[in-house]
């Protein structure tokens, strides 16, 4: 594909990401305008942060999980946190499932939270194929400025 | 960037504005920098509240504002921002993903500037200068109408009024502004040295913050003002408008101190023995919570809060970690060290001795030393003169294991009762502490002959510990026998200490307490064998240590507590807890918060503990 194929690809895919209620436009596109010559890939280097460090909150509230009895207020915490983080780059779905979760754990729910985590994980997991994707597609069309 | 506000960087205002962020999420953190960043401001990020704490203190004015996540995991956003802004005062934006309105409120409650929603816009973030801005106007304000307003006080006769106006808040202060016509009583050059001092933020050094909270006590807690405390204080280039808003945030502190008090009250009072450390961990973060930031850096040697107390016994590595949140406010803490310093006997150790060189030391020291009968010897003698009688009612009973939880501190911050129960050198025979104090037998005490009452005891009298250290040893090693709660704040210099670093903030009641209690554990057959001398010393630092040279700061830091309740109700002190007297010597002030914690004689009390003594 020529290049501004590949541009116009690139759009697209961003558009539906968008329209998807994957990602807050808003959101993103403020990531996207803080890129600079300082940061040319200022998005993706949020992003990656981003997977770095959910892992490190799933671990907690899944061994908060594990645990018997379940601490449903360290559970909600966890995963507040989490949802602040996920507010980062705006990422709708994944927040949407946090709050389902968090609900559960006000109610004292852990059959509800054991569901609603696993939706959650399920969110995050998919948002995060469609954000490789495009990374890769901005590469592959050029338009991520090279050093 | 120049540092001061007014300098050459006027010109590019906002530019170079600089900002310390805070939040543990790392993504956030990346962002908001890189955000603010583009605002060209200058940008310090921070992951941990202690840290960014930690830096503010080093440099002084070295940031014009602070932005920081409600949620943090060492340290409640709010309690932050408390300290931030007692000591610091700088406009502090909070933020979170959490928008209720409670939780707004709270913010504002607490002093925030602002309170940011995430995901944060970067409009958002490109306006925080205004804050820092605005604030320096009203300093300037405040200048002005204190000169002005003092002198429709002086017209009117009516301090109150300005105080009044100073307490409630910046618009109060607009309308009495207002109020003035004034008057140019106050000529251009008072208003200007006012106003150039102005510029320069105040930074509330533990002496200042010493000198401030001794003048509110001494002028009495109902009839504070701005002005009186400013003459009592006398430091020349301390401006009222610099008191007035120091006052203003000091009363905000111990009045949540007093809610958290209440709140602490309704708690019942379970834990009366088996105060694990873990538990009084748990309240210690309370405390911390709730205590203010009143002033860190005054308080700063109080810091050793009780939560150096708690943990010690049971799990000082723990608890130094705890500890060091919670350290409370009461006493703003100067020293970073100080709050989790757990057991270190070989800090205690040295810390106790130079009780009169500074509250650094002793706030390090005493948290966790107290293992050294030695130290506590010389404690002791130094912490008898440090408490003051501020509490002697307190000190008195301590000794009496039934000390009625009420000590309430409060009501002694006023009242310096310099009860001669520091007078444990002699016969201290039972202070008449008219709490439950455990069987603390005079007797004992006159082992402790060096405890005079007299706070200003900057460690030269200490040297005649040795005597009092059989009864704070015993004090010490009575970690379990519940010292009367009076004693507490007394006893934890001496013998409860180890877990309390609260010696200083008995300050005389303390000596007299920790006198008395160590007789009467003597005397009870208390196993204070652990280490009297330690415990002593504990005693010694707590509430000399600090105060050796720091008398006055001692009872300041009483004060303090007092303000805050400061339950001495250690009745159940349960010594045995502070089996490790180097707590007891670490931090005199905290010694007491310390105790009140160990002792669960009674959730309230506890918070009056927090009050007084966790210094965050």
């Amino acid at each position: 594909m020529d290049r501004n194929q590949l541009q116009r690809q690139v759009a697209l895919k961003r558009s539906s990401l968008f329209e998807q209620q994957f990602l807050d436009s808003q959101q993103f596109v403020q990531l996207e305008d803080l890129e600079d010559d300082a940061n040319p890939n200022f998005v993706e280097e949020i992003v990656t942060l981003f997977y770095k460090d959910s892992s490190r909150l799933f671990q907690k509230i899944e061994q908060t999980m594990q645990s018997r009895p379940i601490d449903f207020g360290k559970l909600d915490d966890y995963m507040h946190q989490f949802k602040g983080s996920s507010s980062s780059i705006g990422a709708i779905k994944v927040k949407n499932e946090c709050s389902q979760f968090k609900e559960f754990c006000l109610a004292g729910n852990a059959e509800g939270c054991f569901w609603a985590y696993q939706r959650v994980k399920q969110e995050h997991h998919t948002l995060r194929i469609q954000l490789e994707s495009y990374f890769q597609l901005r590469k592959q069309a050029g338009l991520v400025r090279r050093f | 960037m120049e540092s001061s506000f007014s300098s050459p960087r006027n010109d590019s205002f906002p530019a170079g504005l600089r900002v310390l962020v805070v939040d543990d999420d790392p993504t956030w953190l990346k962002i908001l920098e890189k955000m603010l960043k583009k605002c060209s401001y200058e940008v310090t990020t921070c992951g941990l509240a202690r840290d960014a704490l930690n830096l503010l203190r080093e440099k002084k004015d070295g940031y014009d504002i602070v932005v920081s996540d409600v949620n943090m995991p060492d340290m409640d956003g709010f309690k932050l921002l408390e300290h931030v802004g007692l000591e610091m005062d700088l406009p502090v934006i909070m933020m979170s993903v959490d928008g209720e309105t409670s939780r707004v409120m709270k913010g504002v409650q607490h002093g925030a500037c602002d309170y940011l929603l995430k995901p944060i816009r970067m409009k958002e973030l490109r306006n925080i200068w205004q804050h820092v801005f605005r604030k320096k106007i009203h300093e300037i304000r405040d200048i002005e109408s204190h000169e002005s307003i003092e002198g429709i006080q002086l017209i009117r006769n009516g301090s109150d009024q300005y105080d009044e106006g100073y307490f409630f808040s910046a618009e109060d202060l607009t309308s009495s502004r207002k109020r003035k016509d004034v008057d140019n009583k106050y000529d251009d050059k008072d208003f200007s040295d006012c106003s150039s001092a102005k510029k320069a933020r105040v930074v509330w050094s533990v002496d200042l913050h010493q000198k401030f909270v001794k003048a509110v006590h001494q002028i009495g807690f109902d009839k504070v003002g701005p002005k009186k405390i400013l003459d009592l204080m006398n430091v020349p280039w301390l401006t009222r408008e610099n008191v007035a808003s120091h006052l203003q945030k000091y009363r905000l502190y111990l009045s949540r101190l007093q809610k958290e008090n209440d709140i602490k009250s309704s708690f019942g009072g379970t834990k009366h023995s088996d105060y694990s450390s873990k538990d009084l961990q748990g309240i210690l973060s309370v405390q911390n919570s709730i205590n203010i930031q009143q002033n860190d850096v005054a308080h700063g040697s109080y810091r050793f809060s009780g939560n150096n107390l708690v943990a010690q016994n049971a799990d000082p590595k723990s608890n130094e970690g705890d500890i060091k949140g919670i350290v409370s406010e009461p006493v703003a803490e100067p020293k970073k060290g100080t709050t989790g310093n757990i057991p270190d006997s070989q800090k205690t150790r040295s810390s106790q001795m130079d009780f009169n060189s500074s509250y650094a030391e002793t706030q390090k020291g005493l948290v966790g030393n107290v293992p050294d009968s030695q130290k506590i010897r010389s404690s002791q003698m130094r912490v008898n003169h440090s408490f003051a009688s501020v509490e002697s009612e307190v000190n008195l009973t301590a000794f009496d294991s039934t000390i009625p939880a009420t000590y309430s501190w409060n009501k002694i911050q006023l009242e310096k009762e310099h009860k001669p129960l520091i007078q444990l050198n002699n016969g201290f025979s039972k202070p008449q502490l008219p709490g439950p104090q455990h069987h603390f037998q005079a007797d004992q005490l006159q082992s402790i002959p060096s405890i005079s009452s007299r706070p200003s005891i900057p460690g030269g009298d200490v040297t005649g510990s040795s005597k009092s250290k059989p009864s704070y040893s015993e004090y010490t090693n009575h970690h379990g026998s519940h010292v009367s709660p009076t004693i507490s704040p007394t006893i934890s210099a001496t013998d409860s200490f180890p877990g309390q670093t609260k010696s200083c903030v008995v300050d005389h009641q303390l000596s007299e307490t920790i006198s008395t209690s160590t007789s009467n554990m003597k005397n009870q057959g208390i196993n204070l064998s652990t280490d009297l001398e330690s415990a002593q010393r504990n005693l010694i630092l707590g509430s000399t240590s600090p105060f050796a040279s720091l008398d006055d700061e001692f009872q300041i830091c009483w004060y303090q507590g007092d303000c805050y309740g400061m339950n001495l109700e250690l009745q159940n002190v349960e010594f045995s807890e502070y089996t490790d007297p180097t707590h007891v010597t670490e931090v005199p002030a905290h010694l007491y918060d310390a105790l009140r914690f160990e002792y669960p004689c009674d959730p309230s009390e506890y918070s009056v503990l927090d009050q007084g003594l966790f210094i965050a």
